[in-house]
């Protein structure tokens, strides 16, 4: 017994004097997959730094970051101007990768389903409800479709998925915005909610005639049939990789990197995605500032390569590299 | 006899007086009684201090929705996080539904499974299917939720609503499209998630009816069904409505299970095919990500509401037995 404890004093004694630095940072979920491929990869090489990621969800990261409990945050949306006023010193806001929210349906149709914005919000909004209206019909003359009635599903749990996807909607859309307007939980004119991108996921799955949004990743990685979008040069775009990053590429040089890139004009673009961004105080240099703004260095050069196959959309060049200034 | 008592006693003071010779004590039995029942007494109080300080936190968070809404609150049933208006009553309506639904499916089936495992089973048999009944409160929530979307949902929308609308579509209750996803479907979950614990008090109150008394009511003639009705049933009321009470608690605040199969949508409508929203399951899905004060003001004020509708339904439940067991009693 007593050897048993000397033993482990010793373990802990010898773990205790390899020093590591310990980074911790809270905040949204819709990333997650990419920064902890991120923290391991990045960890082969620097073993001297331990990321410690919670994802929490944005609103959650943006309040520990206030608090002061974790050394950086990450968000979807940008931070608003009431929450950067209750924190201690400014916050830098560094795009790390694009997601986009694809619409995914369940109809047993000839061919894919061709929607633009305005008819997307009038389903959202309850205004079209069978599948064979009309306005639907129009933007797909080729497909027969059905006389069944739609069911709408969208998230029950406050996200930064919906924040996007209604973003998106209050753009194309003027009843939208007056009627239901953009945040990550809303009041919902119509539909069922779902938990999680997994939840909305299977429900879509299940029942037939249902149409919902998802993280592209989750379309894909499930095979659901997607909506292809009427973007701002006229082409239907299904939600693509490429598709994303050009939408990011629309963003003009002296923009702030906070301003929001749904429906971009340009060709290629896919109309609904946006940046997730990792949130970083400016202060006074710690050894823990440090070791994240390395970190995030590394993440927007290297780390870039690795986006695509987690279904993720690598920054633009350009803007890459105008965040590595922005985080010297 | 006298003199016996007095042996033991005096054996008794001598093993004392050994035991604490040898291990020098420094309590006496009696201090040693005092310290226990001062234990014990932090221990309970500490349960209340618990429940209170966690009322206290629960009303401090609150109240910037309270003096926002005021009591008005639970009776508005707008909840618009985008315009930080917030309102109640569509979950209190969720909430009080699904839980009421639960009981009127899971009361008679578990004091009917208990009744049947007690009374007609072979006690080897009956310890085994109980067993199994148990075990159904071992599964996570989330695995309900999981079972509730994929086979239940799907259950609902294509046997159990044409069968219902069929039989009794002239009712408001079951009109309605229904995609599976509602409230019938967090109903049932809900009922089969409470069972196990109702069926084992149901049990446990059962055996305690004397044998001489369901004898005395077989040898007045009584059928068996009779038997079961007069001498088990009647008498044992109040410990079956307990029982049925702390299945109520559980079910007014599941949260996950329900969460993934009530559809989330905070409307108030006659059919029970149509979605709804609970109040445990509206904070479980928003609280995360909430980022106005005011939001996450409102939903701490559920928790107080929930808190509130708990103790309620809790306190009603016990004047129904109170008032059975004086008419019992004359």
């Amino acid at each position: 017994m007593k050897s048993l404890f000397s033993l482990i004093l010793v373990l802990l004694m010898a773990t205790n004097t390899y020093a590591v630095t310990k980074v911790n940072g809270a905040g949204a979920t819709f990333p997650y997959p990419m920064y902890s491929k991120w923290f391991s990869e990045y960890n082969k090489n620097n073993k001297d730094v331990q990321f410690n990621y919670q994802s929490i969800g944005s609103g959650g990261g943006i309040r520990q970051l206030i608090k002061q409990t974790v050394d950086f945050g990450a968000s979807d949306a940008p931070m608003k101007e009431r929450d950067m006023k209750k924190a201690a010193w400014p916050v830098k806001h560094i795009p790390t990768v694009l997601g986009a929210v694809s619409v995914a349906y369940n109809l047993e149709v000839n061919g894919n389903l061709n929607l633009d914005g305005e008819t997307l919000s009038a389903i959202f909004l309850g205004d079209i409800s069978k599948w064979n209206d009309g306005r639907i019909q129009k933007l797909n003359p080729a497909v027969k479709l059905p006389n069944t009635d739609i069911l709408v599903v969208r998230r029950a749990d406050g996200s930064g998925t919906t924040s996007i996807f209604s973003d998106y909607l209050s753009t194309v859309s003027t009843k939208w915005e007056s009627k239901v307007g953009r945040g990550k939980s809303l009041k919902w004119p119509v539909g069922i909610g779902s938990k999680g991108n997994e939840g909305v996921t299977a429900t879509v799955k299940q029942t037939e005639g249902s149409i919902g949004y998802v993280e592209l990743a989750y379309a894909l990685k499930n095979n659901l049939p997607t909506v292809a979008l009427k973007n701002k040069a006229g082409e239907f775009q299904k939600p693509s990789v490429q598709g994303v990053s050009l939408s990011a590429a629309s963003l003009k040089k002296d923009a702030k990197v906070t301003a929001s890139i749904v429906d971009a004009a340009g060709k290629g673009v896919y109309p609904i995605s946006a940046f997730t961004y990792i949130l970083l105080p400016v202060k006074e240099e710690t050894t823990q500032l440090k070791e994240v703004k390395k970190f995030l260095k590394w993440a927007l050069t290297k780390g870039q390569n690795m986006t695509e196959e987690l279904h993720y959309a690598p920054l633009p060049k350009s803007l890459a590299t105008k965040m590595l200034e922005e985080i010297k | 006899m006298v003199r016996d008592i007095e042996n033991v006693q005096n054996s008794f003071s001598t093993e004392n007086n050994g035991n604490i010779s040898k291990k020098k004590s420094f309590l006496t039995y009696g201090e040693q009684d005092k310290f226990a029942y001062f234990l014990l007494k932090l221990i309970a109080s500490l349960v209340i201090i618990l429940l209170l300080g966690m009322i206290a936190m629960l009303l401090n968070s609150s109240l910037p929705a309270i003096k926002e809404f005021g009591i008005g609150f639970a009776f508005n049933d707008n909840w618009n996080p985008v315009e930080d208006e917030f309102g109640a009553l569509a979950f209190l309506f969720g909430t009080l539904v699904t839980s009421a639904l639960a009981i009127m499916i899971a009361a008679p089936l578990s004091i009917s499974v208990a009744v049947f495992i007690n009374e007609i089973l072979p006690t080897k048999l009956g310890k085994l299917i109980s067993l199994f009944v148990e075990m159904i409160a071992a599964i996570p929530s989330i695995v309900f939720g999981l079972w509730g979307i994929f086979f239940l949902g799907p259950f609902v929308k294509d046997v159990l609503t044409p069968f219902l609308k069929s039989n009794f579509g002239f009712l408001p209750l079951f009109q309605g499209a229904s995609f599976g996803i509602g409230i019938l479907t967090a109903s049932i979950i809900l009922a089969i998630m409470i069972t196990p614990t109702i069926t084992s008090i149901c049990r446990e109150v059962l055996k305690t009816v004397p044998k001489i008394q369901k004898e005395a009511a077989l040898a007045l003639g009584a059928t068996r069904f009779e038997m079961i009705k007069i001498a088990l049933i009647k008498p044992s009321f109040s410990g079956l409505t307990g029982g049925v009470v702390l299945g109520l608690g559980r079910a007014l605040g599941e949260t996950m299970a329900v969460a993934m199969v009530i559809g989330n949508s905070p409307t108030i409508t006659a059919s029970l095919f149509s979605p709804a929203a609970t109040m445990a399951s509206v904070i479980a899905n928003e609280y995360a990500e909430a980022d106005s004060d005011l939001h996450l003001s409102a939903m701490c004020y559920i928790g107080l509401l929930l808190f509130l509708v708990t103790f309620i339904v809790n306190s009603f439940a016990r004047a129904i037995v109170w008032k059975k067991q004086r008419k019992a009693r004359g």
